[in-house]
């Protein structure tokens, strides 16, 4: 079964524990700065909203990298930058619609999500199941639930 | 390890920016933050000198877990000598700054001297430079947030700053970071404004380290559990905040209430945590927005309000319409019960007004009160408050005085002293609810024993933040105490002072300690650092800590008289509730207290004391 991250802003309290998870697993620093999840602070509106690779079945930064470097973990689905092969032209950071892979001056290379190899420390961190490793098939699951229980007691109809 | 080793030292006075190894000896010592900061300020400073001449020193400063993943690991302090108690000074703040100044390569920032112009300080990691405020000098912290931003056009910058109070030397002028978040009382801003110096604005990239990650991941992990699985830090202080206290505080009788006349507020419900989630009346929406978590934290206290639209406050001023830090129960308390004002869309605009323009919200609500006891006695009058009326209960009174003090104009100069300084101008002294000038928190000692005695004795002068033996006598924690005695509480008092003292300094936030006790943090801070650090030899640097501002203060003048308490608190009895009829015997509890902590009965630390802890 393949699964998925699966991020609810709605349970974030934009603490950045999955910052630091990411860079410690990563990079073994706490560093958010070099977190390949990223909690965006909307203060105005009280809300945070952690972002992160989708890994993308057709993905942009993938398709465009002239050199193969971003490769297809077929364990996890996950689109893994390797590092020996990645020349840091940064055509993939340009590809990318969601700005989820980024260039790092300190190493010459790209970094992105690779899902920890199907463990992510992210959602590990997480205090509140704000981000959760779920069925990649599923990812509506909970949703569907809400709604199931409105209709069960016949306030959908209404919403 | 968690240290970068390096502290930033900013001669002011001369324009300087330098790079000094940090004094390690002294981290083991005083392990970190407020004990680090008091140790330096300590051996560089004169206790006697002027606190807002060019001679007090400011220091911000980290501690060993700050910035790493620790639940709240990131906190910091200000740490210098204040212009409000002439004691030490230290504040502690959450938010996002202090993380960003380790993750900047900084343990620790000195300033010194005074700026001949307003200047801020620019750190990006290694570059640390002081630059040009003119253009934000006179603006709010929000203002100065978002100038900085779009002039280093960097959306991440980090900044702390003073509103125009702490220019203006209104004496509880905070140091506001990441809008909402204060290092809030003593002055601690007005020291900064005396030195010209608006903000620090900081953004860093290089990471922080630990010693041993393997048992740091481990005992953070465990530190976690511990916190999800507790009532208060995974249930209630989420779900309501520290406003969770109001009714409960009310109910115990020790809400002090009117410039502490009372000890119950008819209106606490109204200003309750209960009332922030409930709909309005008016628009249907509820105050409270949402919790928002600081740095690191897996608490998620903070409150996120946004006001009510059609509210007199805020009505013409949209500016005030978007959401921002909300009320906790110290900023509720005083400027809702201690002044008698029951409007909760008015304490939190003023909540909004006291983190935009940087002041204590405590040390304002309850001057304000004072303010309104002299009113009612006919002492102050409209000739005086350029003819506002100021009667206790007043949403009007306390919204147009919060607005006056914080821009240091008209009446609000007045408050803007203090509780203490302005009821001597009026010739009413025994009306400043103050101890050592600094006025109380939201906890009536009359009705919360423990309390007296951690006023009386603390280090910055009245504070909640010293030792929370609420924590014991009113929740149970780590075990139940009766609130209503002041047997055993010399002993309870020392075990709090010591062991907050420990976790101040170690870069985490005190809310922890409603589920942690030493046994889970000095885990954390032994694989952080790669000393062996056990909960006693953290109470052993506590009581250290204790003992070295202790020594400060009385080499910058203070004695044994000033550990007592206004004289509304020893001799007139609590009118209602659980407490009725009770006074603080404080003169029950002190000589105990000076007893246990190997003081002369003049409160004075033996050379035996300093002996045995090393001082």
């Amino acid at each position: 079964m393949q699964k998925s991250l699966l991020i609810d802003p709605g349970k974030c309290t934009g603490c950045r524990q999955c910052e630091m998870a990411c860079s410690h697993e990563k990079e073994g620093v706490f560093n958010p700065a070099k977190s390949r999840i990223r909690v965006f602070d909307f203060h105005t509106e009280a809300k945070f909203v952690p972002y992160t690779c989708t890994q993308c079945a057709q993905a942009w930064c993938m398709t465009s990298c002239p050199v193969e470097a971003i490769t297809v973990d077929l364990a996890t689905g996950a689109k893994v930058v390797n590092d020996n092969t990645c020349v840091g032209c940064k055509v993939c950071t340009i590809a990318c619609p969601f700005g989820t892979v980024n260039y790092v001056a300190d190493t010459g290379k790209v970094a992105k999500c690779d899902l920890c190899g199907g463990d992510p420390a992210c959602a590990k961190a997480c205090p509140t199941a704000a981000i959760v490793y779920i069925d990649a098939d599923q990812t509506g699951f909970e949703k569907m639930k809400l709604w199931a229980a409105k209709t069960a007691t016949g306030s959908a109809a209404t919403a | 390890m968690s240290w970068t080793g390096k502290v930033l030292r900013v001669n002011l006075t001369a324009g300087t920016c330098k790079s000094e190894p940090l004094n390690r000896e002294w981290t083991r010592q005083y392990l970190g933050q407020r004990g680090l900061a008091t140790k330096y300020l300590a051996e560089e400073i004169d206790p006697k000198c002027d606190p807002l001449g060019p001679d007090n020193k400011l220091i911000m400063t980290t501690g060993p877990l700050t910035g790493t993943m620790a639940s709240t690991a990131g906190r910091y302090s200000v740490v210098t000598k204040s212009p409000l108690t002439g004691c030490v000074a230290c504040s502690n703040s959450g938010g996002h700054f202090g993380n960003e100044m380790k993750n900047a390569g900084w343990d620790m920032i000195i300033f010194e001297g005074r700026s001949p112009t307003p200047v801020y300080l620019y750190v990006e990691n290694d570059k640390a430079e002081l630059r040009d405020a003119s253009g934000y000098w006179g603006k709010s912290v929000w203002d100065t947030d978002a100038g900085l931003k779009t002039a280093h056009q960097d959306p991440l910058l980090r900044v702390a700053a003073i509103g125009v109070a702490g220019e203006k030397g209104v004496l509880f002028a905070g140091v506001v970071n990441d809008l909402h978040r204060a290092a809030g009382r003593s002055g601690v801003g007005t020291v900064m404004g005396s030195k010209n110096l608006k903000a620090v604005a900081i953004r860093g990239t290089k990471g922080v380290k630990v010693a041993d990650f393997a048992a740091f991941m481990k005992a953070v992990n465990d530190g976690k559990a511990v916190l999800a699985a507790n009532a208060v830090t995974g249930q209630g202080l989420p779900a309501y905040g520290t406003q969770v206290l109001m009714n409960v505080i009310n109910e115990t009788g020790a809400l002090p209430t009117h410039n502490f006349r009372d000890v119950q507020f008819d209106g606490a419900a109204d200003i309750s945590a209960e009332a922030m989630v409930a709909p309005r009346k008016t628009d249907g929406k509820p105050n409270l927005v949402t919790n928002q978590a600081c740095f690191a934290c897996t608490i998620a206290c903070g409150r996120v309000s946004q006001m009510d639209r059609g509210h007199y406050t805020v009505a013409n001023r949209p500016e005030y319409w978007a959401a921002s830090g909300g009320l906790e129960y110290e900023a509720a308390w005083a400027l809702g019960a201690a002044t008698g004002v029951n409007d909760l869309e008015a304490l939190t605009f003023a909540n909004f007004l006291c983190n935009e323009h940087a002041i204590d919200p405590i040390s304002l609500g309850a001057t304000i009160a004072a303010a309104m006891e002299l009113y009612e006695m006919g002492v102050i009058t409209t000739a005086h408050t350029g003819g506002l009326e100021i009667p206790f209960g007043s949403a009007e009174a306390l919204t147009t005085l919060t607005e006056l003090t914080c821009k240091g104009e008209g009446f609000g100069a007045e408050i803007g002293l203090g509780s203490r300084r302005l009821t001597e101008k009026y010739g009413h002294p025994e009306l400043s609810m103050t101890v050592k000038s600094q006025e109380f928190p939201a906890y009536d000692p009359r009705g919360v024993q423990g309390m007296g005695l951690t006023y009386a004795t603390s280090n910055r002068g009245a504070c909640h933040l010293r030792s929370y033996t609420v924590s014991s006598e009113i929740l149970g924690i780590p075990e139940k105490t009766d609130p209503l005695t002041h047997e055993g509480k010399a002993g309870l008092v020392k075990a709090f002072q010591d062991a907050t003292a420990a976790v101040d300094s170690a870069g985490i936030c005190v809310f922890t300690t409603f589920a942690w006790t030493l046994e889970h943090i000095a885990p954390q801070i032994a694989a952080a650092t790669g000393e062996a650090h056990t909960p006693a030899s953290l109470l052993e640097i506590g009581e250290r800590i204790w003992n070295l501002e202790r020594r400060f203060n009385l080499a910058a003048g203070m004695t044994a008289a000033d550990d007592t308490l206004p004289k509304r608190l020893l001799k007139d009895a609590a009118k209602t509730g659980p407490a009725k009829g009770m006074v603080v015997p404080l003169d029950k509890m002190l000589p105990e207290y000076y007893q246990l902590r190997g003081w002369t009965t003049d409160g004075i630390p033996t050379n035996e004391t300093c002996e045995r802890l090393a001082l």
